[in-house]
């Protein structure tokens, strides 16, 4: 198909004045840089890869949905995450329903995905995640795996600092918890 | 806690490296002579490692096309048409159908959504698509009269885009009820059996955009336009490049 030539065309679909083609062409490679990054967070998060990839999947339409609200020169990775937290509190709550997920840390005692408890030996640490609330989960895993400052943390959930470090604090206590009584020593050896 | 000993926010904030050097000093020397401490943070930290080797593996796994794809790639395939219309992929209206299911006939007018026109012409695509004996009233064999008749029912002069050129050849047309009249559905395929769908109503709003929108049902997906009084919706189960490189050619067919 011949794309060019055709001027007419392209005035009446560029009326977009503030994304001309070339940071549009530079802001998608960053974008696709960072789905790597989404995939890990989104494998974590959720645990299973298919849901994580979905998660990912929609969490990217959502971005080309609301790239007019994007602000050259702001935190891109920060603003895909928040993207991220969004769509996951959405998916978690319209779960709800079924009573066996959730976003509370206080709720975060009982088990909060009791579907995967069979993989108990084979997924150590994804089962230990699971019994983390949502929002201790995310926390640590956006300071654990995204390397994600207590600021950065906070700017992408949309919450205080403060809370961000008291459910780091709890979430990673439960983990500890969780993991000394179900796992077995071998993969728990101290890092000295 | 007392001041001689490490308080939780001490601990992680060590951890994550969120302290000032001498906040640093400071836990380094309470935890040196308070093993309870130094047990939790040397857990605390494998627990960061366990983390790590979990799930960095993601990194370097391949992405998979599905992912890539939604943006849409600066080198993949790249025309100058598909990087300017992303930009007005990027105003459309995804999700607007999935509502019409739930809501039927009263469907909301959102200015958001896509408009209950482009719903009609997925709906009409879904039905007429997989037919495999009777898909179109009538055949490509009787273009000349199809044109004619189509034109003559929907009161407008109609065109049909020649799109063999780029692989996909004409089957037929229909007509069907639109909205408000009647409206007229052109079906094209590949050589793969890919059918695709054009839609075809009378304008009556005095819409003075003309830029393309997309919207997409499942996995119909939709590109849907105004040009000169009428209304035109291009639908396919292909992916949103390969919809939008049809819909510009039908677009360029039509205005050459």
């Amino acid at each position: 198909m011949g794309v060019h030539g055709n001027k007419h065309f392209l005035m009446r679909v560029g009326s977009r004045k503030n994304l001309q083609e070339a940071p549009l062409n530079e802001f998608s490679a960053r974008v696709q840089e960072l789905i790597p990054r989404l995939r890990r967070y989104a494998r974590a998060l959720t645990g299973e890869r298919s849901a994580a990839d979905d998660l990912v999947q929609d969490t990217l339409e959502r971005a080309w949905n609301k790239l007019h609200l994007w602000r050259d020169g702001s935190d891109l990775r920060a603003w895909l995450f928040t993207i991220m937290h969004n769509v996951h509190v959405n998916q978690v709550r319209s779960r709800a329903a079924s009573a066996t997920v959730s976003l509370d840390d206080e709720a975060a005692d009982a088990p909060v995905r009791p579907t995967q408890s069979d993989m108990l030996e084979v997924r150590d640490i994804d089962t230990a995640l699971a019994r983390l609330s949502v929002h201790q989960r995310e926390v640590l895993l956006l300071v654990a795996l995204e390397r994600m400052s207590y600021d950065e943390t906070a700017r992408t959930l949309g919450i205080p600092i403060g809370t961000v470090m008291s459910r780091l604090a709890r979430g990673r206590e439960r983990l500890r918890f969780v993991l000394a009584g179900e796992t077995s020593p071998a993969t728990l050896k101290v890092v000295k | 806690m007392s001041r001689s000993r490490v308080t939780e926010a001490e601990l992680h904030g060590y951890l994550d490296g969120e302290l000032t050097p001498p906040e640093r000093a400071r836990v380094e020397a309470l935890v040196a002579e308070d093993a309870e401490t130094a047990q939790r943070l040397g857990e605390y930290r494998n627990l960061v490692e366990v983390l790590r080797e979990r799930y960095d593996g993601v990194l370097d796994e391949p992405v998979p096309q599905r992912l890539m794809s939604v943006a849409p790639a600066a080198t993949r395939r790249a025309s100058r048409v598909l990087l300017r219309c992303a930009a007005v992929v990027a105003w459309l209206a995804l999700g607007g159908l999935a509502g019409w299911h739930l809501h039927g006939m009263q469907a909301r007018e959102d200015r958001a959504a896509a408009p209950s026109w482009a719903h009609r012409a997925a709906v009409a695509h879904i039905v007429y698509s997989p037919e495999v004996r009777h898909p179109v009233e009538v055949g490509a064999d009787q273009e000349a009269h199809l044109v004619a008749w189509l034109s003559k029912r929907l009161g407008a002069p109609l065109r049909i885009p020649k799109l063999g050129g780029i692989g996909y050849s004409l089957v037929g047309g229909r007509l069907l009820p639109g909205d408000r009249g009647p409206a007229a559905q052109f079906m094209y395929q590949d050589a793969q059996g890919q059918r695709l769908t054009l839609y075809v109503r009378t304008n009556q709003e005095q819409s003075k955009e003309t830029a393309f929108r997309f919207a997409q049902d499942g996995n119909v997906r939709i590109f849907y336009w105004i040009d000169r009084g009428l209304g035109l919706a291009l639908s396919g189960e292909i992916d949103k490049e390969e919809l939008l490189r049809v819909a510009t050619a039908a677009y360029q067919q039509l205005n050459p």
